[in-house]
């Protein structure tokens, strides 16, 4: 296992899983309401023209979010 | 956009929300689901109401009602704003929370999206934990089915233990079958069935099983002991404690036995290295797992509602080469063919409605009436009525349509994403741009919408600032005067492009000013960091034309018109009056526009301009038509029926291309019109930041006229 990445780290295409969130308060809540709990496969989709925020393919539904939001979730180090 | 009768003008301000029945035997069903889910489609659907419909998350920012009959019984209908979770983190969860809980309804009717089933059922579990009586409404299949994905109704309805019934409420499809379902579970016919709703792991289901009794004891079956005792273990429940006072008279958590039971608890908790954070997390965990259990069982695998089509379309749409030209041409194609489809309609209007206005004046003298009651109700009211209607009615008539079709689409979000990177560096929410977006239609729609913001600062912030983009009522407005001055000489195609491309970089000036004055505020008044935020981007959706335009046109263009003509009716009688009285040696209308004059000129205006603004605060659809019945309701009767004798007219009073641009950038910017402050006021509670968005726009217009204005005298252009 490769050390403990975040979710800003994925590129594009690439996919991981959840396991914890860094966010405290009601952002904390806001992840975990739009599925993002531990064992969560999450997919990068690409970032926006501007190089942030990104989309990212979660439960489904595709959600963006900020690259300093993305960064407070941990997911594993075997991205595929 | 959010607009229609519901939400625009003073309606708009209304939050607060009294169920109306019409028979007290009448049942009363909540609405939720997720945002984006359809929910307002099946609102509408059954209600026959014109609730605004739009593909983005958040357009229903407050509680709409409605009512209809099945089989002579009635129903009101509450459509909820549209929320991720019932866990209430924010103002609208909060609200679908405590209308669920103790709203008095009968049976909530929950929306879900078929294309995204999994996240969908998240809100269904945790609504299923709050009231036995739910019915689950699986709505858009037909855009699953156009998206191959399969999902077993049977199934999920065994599985959760309630009636589930599927829907394509655009068409109509279901919507019988769900009001059938939703009456029976009204009547408490069809409880849900089976175990509890969600399984958690033991140390809550322990602290759980500790709770229920004495919280059984307290509320008996008003409300489900379990969901109190989780809301209780959940410190975020502190807001329902607080209803629940208010509305039962229950303080919980102060209740010997409740406090007892929960401080034996925290004691274990403690020697047990157990976290109120990590029970929280778990309680949150619990409905997400569970949702994966089931939609796992019911929607074939690996089937999801982002295809590989919008993928290609988003890689079109926000790609870094393609995104940011993309969204300007689109602007610039909706901008140049509102410009080129307004003209000849509205020559044609114009033509009409002052042939019409000749034949009023004959009927008038013919009836013997005094001449100055003939000038008052033909030149006065009816004159600036007929500007009105030609010169706005045309542009509104397409821009709206066009709007709402890349609305529809579900462009807007895509938009959002483009964009928030600049809204972030200037300490704003991204989700700013949609409620920018929504200031195209109504700047007060608008400021309504900036309750789809968390954050309080960036929610002032967006409010503030919504006016520095032109509603439909300054849009013509705009065009008119770019026609006229300075694109007019090309004409034909050329004319209009040109139209087209000033008009869009006047509307980038006005997102420009947005983002400045965010910046501005954010670093003084409304110090502070960007917060956290999440934007979906949903599933594009094929727009449905016929119903779009229809809609648009009745429901908002004929609207927004409607209100102009209220206004301008006695605007139109005060000018009239104005130009009509004699003072001294002159009119009153000369003397208002000689006292302003000399204040006007400064900024490249004039006091007749500036009167027509401040007459215009009621609504800004009248500006122009007052400019010229300023002009010439005290001369001759000047012919005109078209932009180009619109313009002679302006100019034999004085205007160059230096007034027309100052004219211009004063309408871009310049005080909300009426109804927007009372909706800042009513949302910001707060009379200091409605004095704010009132000051901030103006003093930048003005500034700006003042600078271009001032270098163009200096520099011997004008």
């Amino acid at each position: 296992m490769k050390p403990l990445q975040n979710l800003s780290r994925l590129l594009p295409g690439q996919s991981a899983a959840v396991t914890g969130l860094n966010a405290t308060g009601p952002m904390r809540r806001r992840l975990q309401d739009i599925g993002l709990v531990q064992g969560t496969m999450v997919k990068c989709l690409g970032a926006s023209p501007l190089g942030d925020p990104s989309a990212y393919l979660i439960r489904g539904a595709v959600i963006a979010l900020r690259h300093q939001d993305a960064s407070s979730v941990l997911v594993d180090g075997q991205a595929v | 956009m959010g607009l229609s009768k519901e939400s625009t003008g003073a309606r708009a301000a209304g939050t607060e929300l009294a169920i109306e029945k019409k028979d007290p035997g009448d049942f009363v069903l909540a609405l939720a689901g997720n945002p984006n889910v359809g929910k307002s489609t099946v609102f509408n659907a059954l209600t026959n109401l014109h609730q605004h419909t739009g593909n983005w998350p958040g357009k229903t920012v407050s509680n709409a009602q409605g009512y209809c009959q099945r089989q002579g019984q009635g129903y009101v209908l509450v459509d909820l704003p549209g929320c991720y979770s019932l866990l209430a983190h924010s103002a609208e969860e909060e609200v679908a929370r405590d209308f669920l809980c103790f709203g008095g309804a009968d049976a909530a009717v929950v929306v879900c999206d078929a294309t995204c089933l999994e996240r969908n059922l998240i809100l269904v579990l945790q609504a299923m934990e709050i009231t036995p009586n739910v019915v689950v409404c699986v709505n858009l299949l037909d855009e699953a089915q156009r998206k191959h994905i399969e999902v077993d109704l049977k199934k999920l309805s065994a599985l959760l233990g309630v009636p589930v019934v599927g829907a394509a409420a655009r068409s109509g499809r279901g919507l019988e079958e769900l009001m059938a379902a939703a009456g029976k579970s009204a009547r408490g016919q069809s409880p849900r069935k089976g175990g509890v709703v969600i399984p958690y792991p033991p140390v809550i289901e322990e602290a759980v099983k500790k709770l229920m009794p004495p919280i059984e004891n307290l509320c008996g079956e008003k409300i489900d002991p379990r969901w109190l005792a989780l809301k209780l273990l959940d410190s975020s429940g502190l807001t329902l404690e607080l209803a629940l006072e208010k509305k039962l008279g229950i303080r919980l958590r102060a209740q010997s036995q409740v406090r007892q039971a929960l401080q034996g608890l925290q004691a274990e908790w403690e020697r047990q290295g157990v976290t109120p954070e990590s029970l929280r997390d778990e309680i949150a965990a619990g409905a997400v797992r569970r949702a994966e259990e089931i939609a796992a069982q019911v929607v074939g695998q690996g089937q999801n509602g982002y295809s590989q089509r919008d993928q290609k379309w988003d890689q079109f749409l926000t790609g870094q080469a393609t995104g940011f030209p993309v969204m300007l041409l689109l602007l610039l194609g909706i901008f140049w063919l509102t410009i080129t489809g307004a003209n000849y309609p509205s020559g044609l209007l114009s033509s009409a409605l002052f042939w019409l206005g000749d034949r009023l004046r004959e009927l008038c003298q013919a009836c013997l009436s005094p001449p100055w009651l003939t000038g008052l109700l033909v030149d006065g009211i009816y004159r600036t009525l007929a500007w009105v209607v030609s010169v706005m009615l045309p542009p509104m008539a397409i821009f709206f349509p066009l709007f709402t079709l890349l609305e529809d689409l579900g462009y807007l979000p895509r938009i959002a994403f483009n964009l928030d990177r600049c809204f972030q560096s200037c300490g704003a929410c991204g989700k700013q741009s949609l409620t920018t977006a929504m200031g195209f239609g109504c700047n007060a729609a608008g400021v309504v919408g900036c309750r789809i913001i968390d954050s309080p600062r960036e929610r002032l912030i967006a409010m503030l600032t919504n006016n520095f983009v032109p509603c439909n009522g300054r849009l013509p407005m705009l065009i008119a005067l770019i026609t006229m001055f300075f694109a007019g000489a090309a004409g034909g195609f050329g004319g209009s492009l040109l139209s087209a491309v000033m008009l869009l970089g006047v509307i980038l000036l006005g997102i420009a000013m947005t983002l400045a004055a965010s910046k501005f505020l954010s670093q003084t008044l409304l110090k502070g960091e960007p917060s956290s935020f999440t934007l979906e981007l949903p599933p594009y959706r094929r727009p449905q034309i016929g119903k779009v335009i229809l809609r648009s046109v009745f429901d908002r263009t004929l609207f927004v018109l409607g209100r102009a003509a209220a206004v301008a009716a006695p605007a139109g009688l005060i000018i009239w009056l104005l130009a009509n009285i004699t003072i001294g040696d002159a009119t009153l209308l000369a003397h208002c526009a000689g006292f302003l004059d000399p204040f006007a000129r400064l900024f490249g205006l004039d006091g007749v301009i500036l009167l027509a603004f401040i007459l215009g605060l009621p609504a800004n659809e009248i500006v122009i038509p007052l400019i010229i019945m300023a002009y010439t309701s005290g001369g001759a009767l000047v012919e005109l029926t078209d932009l180009t004798a619109l313009r002679a007219l302006l100019v034999e009073n004085g205007w160059t291309w230096l007034t027309a641009l100052c004219t211009l950038l004063f309408g871009l910017m310049h005080w909300p019109c009426s109804t927007t402050c009372m909706t800042i006021q009513k949302e910001s509670q707060s009379l200091k930041w409605t004095a704010v968005a009132f000051l901030l726009p103006t003093v930048c217009g003005l500034g700006l006229c003042f600078l271009v204005a001032t270098a163009a005298r200096l520099l011997g252009a004008a």
